[in-house]
């Protein structure tokens, strides 16, 4: 499904900030799997989510999205076959547009648009019928501005919206962090619902480990631009929170370690 | 001069004329509104495509081109315009305001090779008022009507076209570019046809322009930017609105209303004023318009809709 091959990204290079955000990452995901990425500030995360969903140019190496190669697409030649959700709840949407309008957009993804009503009466019942099953009263505000919303509720409606196209690969960037424990939850619940019933590939970002561990079915750990750490079934579910933290100090040490051979 | 006035201190013929400039100018202030505030591309382009279409039209028609054919040149004109700065934006990546000032002073060069002298009149030539005007109605009152039958269909075609598949991804695009691009708009594509469309409807008053003031003239597009904008204002505060159909009936009433207060300051003798301070009372009309919304929020609490 997803094959990233041998990704090399330097911010500014040859400048005294130059920054090597990626070194080398290499990852495959099978179709329908769900993988959880984590690592520290500045691993590298969410810029090889911005890589694979084309934000990001890379240096060199190859994105494979089912199995055509991506790696020179633009962004929205690429939104046919990802979806993303933001961290930032305001990102996902237009807060100009209405809420059926937000959803016409994303109904039409890597679709062709054409010269008919974005919102028809049919499509309006059908987007009436999935907001209502995030329990949140929206399916009568769809003619309202979806800047009226809250964070958490535009972040569930963002995730709808990623699952309206049969898109293939979703990206969730830590798509909870900027809401409260209780609309996280919620939030976190409905993505493992839409990814269930979707059968979406999907990587989720999170910098809580407890969530790494019980979400999804692959854990990936990130560091310095590389993958580190790749777990998954019987070894996975052997692994425990305090595992991952050992783990996290392990490579931290050792990229210590590295810097100190380098200073010598 | 200090000759008494009447409550309203304009005549028929007066008030008609300033409902002709106004109706004009809302199709300029309706391009001013696609590319400010649904794009969010600062656009002077404006300065230069409506002469342009002012030229197009008039040459075309002293060269004995029929008057529809002329005008439809001059809309394609403004848009062709338009789309150029949007590619010098898109593509060249030059900054959007430069990109436009750049198109704007071009514009100045190529309109004075179209007409190939500073202006163009239109005397005795047939235009697209004089052509349909039926004999029992006087001129003055006969083009302010076309020109309302003209602005509703321009209105309601772009009402239709932003709630389109297409006209939404232009939307999108304009209030959340990298969203849009993740729902797989081709951004750079919706601004160029965003700003073609909007210097289109440009040209399009510049032909009309010319063809009720009685030519084009090399000046004439100094300070549309201003006027247009100061439209869009005057009718966002007047007629408060995220609707799109609202919006744009409010960009209309805005021109025709700052055409109005136009009119009444310059033929207001107590007030003193003189053709050439316009620019002053736009601006300070602009000014306040700009400031109006603020207070009234402020008295209301944050609750705009
Ligand atoms: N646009 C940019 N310009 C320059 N440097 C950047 C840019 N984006 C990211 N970086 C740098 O690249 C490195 C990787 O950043 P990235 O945002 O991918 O980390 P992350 O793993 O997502 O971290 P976090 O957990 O804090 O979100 C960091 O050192 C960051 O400072
Ligand atoms: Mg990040």
């Amino acid at each position: 499904m997803l094959n990233a091959q041998d990704l090399h990204l330097t911010f500014n290079p040859g400048t005294p900030i130059e920054t090597l955000a990626l070194r080398g990452l290499s990852l495959e995901i099978p179709s329908g799997q769900f993988v959880t990425v984590i690592g520290s500030n500045g691993a590298g995360k969410s810029t090889f989510l911005n890589a694979v969903s084309g934000e990001q140019a890379i240096d060199s190496g190859k994105v494979e999205i089912d199995g055509i190669d991506m790696t020179r697409q633009p962004v929205w030649a690429r939104a046919r076959h990802v979806a993303r959700v933001f961290q930032d709840p305001l990102a996902g949407t237009c807060e100009d547009l209405t809420i059926e309008e937000n959803m016409a957009l994303a109904k039409m993804r890597g679709q062709r648009r054409g010269f008919s009503f974005a919102v028809k009466q049919a499509l309006r019942e059908e987007f009436r019928e999935q907001i209502a099953t995030l329990g949140l009263g929206l399916e009568n505000r769809l003619s309202d501005r979806i800047g009226l919303l809250s964070g958490g509720q535009r972040q569930a409606v963002s995730l709808l919206m990623a699952a309206l196209q049969p898109s293939r690969l979703l990206l969730l960037d830590e798509h909870t962090a900027a809401l409260d424990p209780r609309t996280a939850d919620f939030v976190l619940k409905l993505t493992a619902r839409i990814v269930a019933e979707h059968k979406l590939t999907t990587m989720m970002v999170t910098h809580s480990m407890r969530q790494a561990l019980d979400v999804g079915e692959r854990t990936v750990m990130l560091h310095q631009g590389r993958v580190v750490l790749d777990v998954a079934g019987k070894e996975r579910e052997g692994l425990d929170v305090h595992h991952l933290l050992a783990m996290f100090e392990k490579v931290r040490g050792e990229a210590l370690d590295d810097d100190a051979l380098l200073l010598s | 001069m200090s000759r008494r006035q009447p409550v309203l201190p304009m005549s028929t013929y007066t008030l008609l004329g300033a409902l002709e400039i106004g109706l004009i100018f809302s199709l300029v202030a309706l391009g001013v509104y696609i590319s400010f505030r649904l794009l969010r591309f600062p656009d002077l382009t404006v300065d230069g495509s409506f002469p342009l279409g002012g030229a197009v039209a008039a040459t075309l028609i002293a060269s004995g081109t029929d008057p529809f054919t002329a005008t439809i040149a001059a809309t394609a004109a403004g848009a062709f315009a338009g789309l150029i700065t949007g590619w010098l934006n898109v593509r060249l990546k030059i900054m959007d305001l430069l990109a436009s000032i750049l198109m704007m002073i071009a514009l100045y060069s190529i309109n004075l090779r179209i007409m190939g002298k500073p202006n163009v009149p239109l005397i005795m030539e047939p235009t697209v008022f004089n052509i349909l005007q039926p004999e029992v109605l006087a001129d003055y009152v006969f083009r302010p009507l076309l020109l309302i039958f003209v602005v509703l269909a321009v209105k309601l075609l772009l009402d239709g076209f932003f709630a389109t598949q297409t006209g939404l991804a232009i939307r999108a695009t304009g209030s959340n570019a990298r969203m849009a691009r993740s729902q797989g708009v081709n951004t750079g594509l919706a601004v160029l046809a965003g700003m073609a469309l909007s210097n289109a409807l440009v040209g399009l008053a510049g032909a009309l322009f010319a063809q009720t003031q009685g030519g084009a003239d090399i000046s004439m597009g100094v300070g549309t930017i201003v006027i247009g904008l100061a439209a869009v204002i005057v009718g966002e505060s007047l007629l408060p609105s995220r609707k799109l159909y609202l919006a744009t009936l409010a960009v209309i009433l805005g021109a025709i209303v700052y055409r109005f207060f136009i009119a009444l300051a310059l033929n207001s003798d107590f007030i003193g004023l003189q053709a050439q301070d316009l620019n002053l009372v736009t601006a300070l009309l602009v000014t306040v318009a700009l400031v109006l919304p603020r207070l009234r929020q402020r008295s209301i609490g944050k609750k705009g809709g």
